[in-house]
């Protein structure tokens, strides 16, 4: 089964007097299992297209199917199970509720899920360790660098071992080392558990992990390539 | 349910996020519960000593009469039965605070000025039990029995009479067959009351010298009885009515006075009126505050709705941080209401103002009444009413498309 399914799909914002067009009748189809990054320019529809494979967007036209379910003509509530369920997202920025501690973070979508107090701590603490935060864990935000928080982040998005993590700029805010140490968790996940992966990147040593890579220019897609994973 | 304890936890933490936002909006809900109750608690206190004044200066809680006695008040409408069957009845069902009255239009004459008067034939035994106007002496003594020749008379009576104590007066009236009759008292004592216009108005005498007097044997004009609570005389009122031949017209204190039984009401009415204008004014701040920390929190909002938050569930944790803020206002203004109140309860003195308060039958002395349904209300209607107007922020809060919230910056 495909983990997301694209068929011919568009969506277009309206800024000013000027129609944009950010995804132009969009094709796509990621197994499940797959580790995919999507690459393209600033404006070329890179975050549209994670957006509307989230539900987070819906687009104008076309259809998307997630997990064998079509998501474009679900309702808010349906879309907010879904994504609850079976999605985990690394936003680019903003990604950490302030008002909450690291742990309390990567706990909350646990929590919302409804599992017991003492299993979200036991797996929020084991993956903040696994990203190198142990010891933050009671931070807040703002008391944590960015690499930090995106850190965070991450940890929440894969901590209830989602089917289909969506990351838009994951390693952004990261240096070097931690990049590549966040990057082998992703690949692990993908190799050891089948979370399917597809991250939105600038980044070429993230783009080499990746199994397939897609190019988009312009809200369409330009190039979609099979390679061996560096 | 899953979300409530998260929705809470948020809710709370962000109350306390813009401290100073917060504490504002604390003390305009606790000064606007504390106004509500505190000053309810002045009203009440003023109204139900007007109307406790107003019972007391002769209705009772309960009246028997003649049923032509209210359109005619003279001495041809009398109670069916006679003084000492009256007290024999009343005794032996247990109503212990009870008057049996002689009550006539007469004129009162001094050597030097003549005046329309409420002729009492009382017997100030009963009279004490009733605690009616005229107990208060404050020259000369009070009547000893029913049997007393004396008169009592108002000071301000007496000023318009110019007569005063150990001086004659003669009292006029008509008896049942519409003859003049009149007879001289002396003026034993002077009283007053808590409306001037009582002292003019009602002369008190001996019930058997007015009987005499009146040729009406042992008959009387009205039986007045008094039970524990003027709000509720239901059950005396149905134990009188049960003593009572059916001739006899038996009312409550709200119908014989109509004026101070709409009063009760009124006020019930004006401390509702009183608590909604203040909310109004507070509700202008809640909203404020909600809608300002919805604004700052967009971007938050939609991150939560991309994680799988419901709309609902973002609805909720406005809801419960505005609840949160009303409950804890509520509670500073409450214990504020009620510190404030205690320390009152021997009254807090007008005499500065004396005449006014007096004028429209207040006390010189105002006795705060913190009444629990009144603090119930107050508390009920800001909770109730700061609900619905929290709906407003909170359902466009939980309307937000993730995309656009997490975008906005």
């Amino acid at each position: 089964m495909s983990a997301v399914q694209c068929i011919d799909i568009c969506k277009t914002y309206r800024q000013g007097d000027q129609d944009i067009k950010a995804l132009d009748h969009v094709n796509l189809e990621i197994p499940d299992g797959d580790f995919v990054c999507l690459s393209a320019p600033s404006g070329g529809g890179k975050t549209s297209l994670l957006n509307a494979i989230g539900g987070l967007d819906v687009p104008d036209s076309g259809e998307v199917w997630v997990a064998g379910r079509r998501i474009d003509q679900m309702s808010k509530g349906e879309l907010a199970e879904l994504r609850l369920a079976q999605i985990g997202f690394v936003f680019q920025a903003y990604n950490l509720i302030p008002v909450l501690s690291a742990r309390e973070n990567v706990e909350f979508v646990m929590q919302v899920q409804g599992l017991a107090a003492a299993v979200r701590r036991e797996k929020a603490l084991a993956i903040l360790k696994e990203v190198g935060l142990e010891g933050l864990e009671d931070r807040r935000p703002a008391e944590m660098s960015g690499g930090q928080q995106q850190r965070v982040a991450v940890a929440r998005a894969i901590v209830s071992r989602p089917a289909l993590v969506l990351a838009d700029e994951p390693t952004a805010n990261l240096d070097s080392v931690t990049s590549g140490e966040l990057m082998a968790l992703f690949v692990d996940l993908n190799q050891n558990h089948g979370t399917t992966f597809v991250i939105a990147t600038h980044d070429r040593r993230v783009m080499a992990y990746a199994k397939r890579l897609i190019k988009m220019l312009d809200g369409k897609i330009v190039g979609d390539i099979d390679q061996q994973p560096g | 349910m899953r979300v409530v304890k998260i929705s809470f936890m948020l809710a709370w933490r962000n109350l306390w996020r813009n401290h100073r936002r917060t504490i504002i909006m604390l003390a305009a809900i606790s000064v606007g519960a504390w106004a509500m109750i505190f000053m309810t608690a002045l009203m009440r206190g003023m109204v139900n000593d007007m109307i406790r004044d107003g019972i007391q200066s002769l209705p009772g809680h309960v009246q028997v009469h003649s049923p032509l006695y209210r359109n005619d008040p003279s001495v041809s409408n009398l109670v069916s039965i006679g003084d000492a069957e009256l007290a024999e009845k009343f005794s032996s069902a247990g109503i212990e605070r009870f008057a049996a009255r002689v009550r006539v239009p007469a004129v009162i004459s001094s050597e030097r000025e003549s005046r329309g008067v409420t002729l009492l034939g009382v017997d100030p035994l009963q009279e004490r039990s009733v605690n009616a106007v005229g107990s208060s002496i404050i020259a000369g003594s009070g009547l000893d029995s029913a049997a007393d020749n004396g008169i009592v008379i108002g000071r301000k009576l007496a000023e318009k009479l110019e007569t005063e104590i150990g001086k004659r007066v003669v009292i006029m009236s008509q008896d049942p067959e519409n003859e003049v009759v009149d007879r001289g008292f002396r003026v034993i004592g002077l009283f007053e009351a808590s409306l001037a216009v009582q002292e003019e108005a009602f002369v008190f005498a001996g019930r058997q010298a007015v009987q005499k007097m009146l040729r009406i044997d042992d008959r009387v004009s009205e039986v007045v009885a008094v039970g524990d609570d003027y709000r509720d005389v239901s059950s005396l009122l149905s134990d009188v009515r049960q003593l009572m031949d059916s001739a006899d017209e038996i009312l409550p204190w709200q119908e014989l006075d109509s004026y101070l039984g709409s009063m009760l009401a009124v006020m019930d009415g004006f401390v509702l009126v009183w608590i909604v204008v203040i909310f109004l004014a507070l509700s202008f701040g809640l909203v404020n505050t909600l809608v300002m920390a919805v604004f700052e929190r967009v971007r938050e909002i939609g991150l939560m709705l991309a994680l799988g938050m419901r709309p609902s569930a973002i609805l909720w944790q406005i809801l419960i941080e505005s609840t949160l803020l009303l409950l804890i206002g509520l509670a500073i203004g409450n214990v504020l209401a009620v510190a404030s109140v205690l320390p009152l309860r021997d009254g807090i003195d007008f005499s500065i103002v004396a005449e006014g308060m007096e004028m429209f039958g207040a006390s010189s002395i105002l006795y705060p009444e913190l009444q629990l349904s009144d603090v119930i209300l107050a508390n009920v209607v800001v909770l109730v009413l700061g609900f619905f107007a929290s709906l407003s922020p909170a359902w466009r809060a939980s309307r937000y498309e993730p995309v656009e919230a997490i975008t906005k910056v």
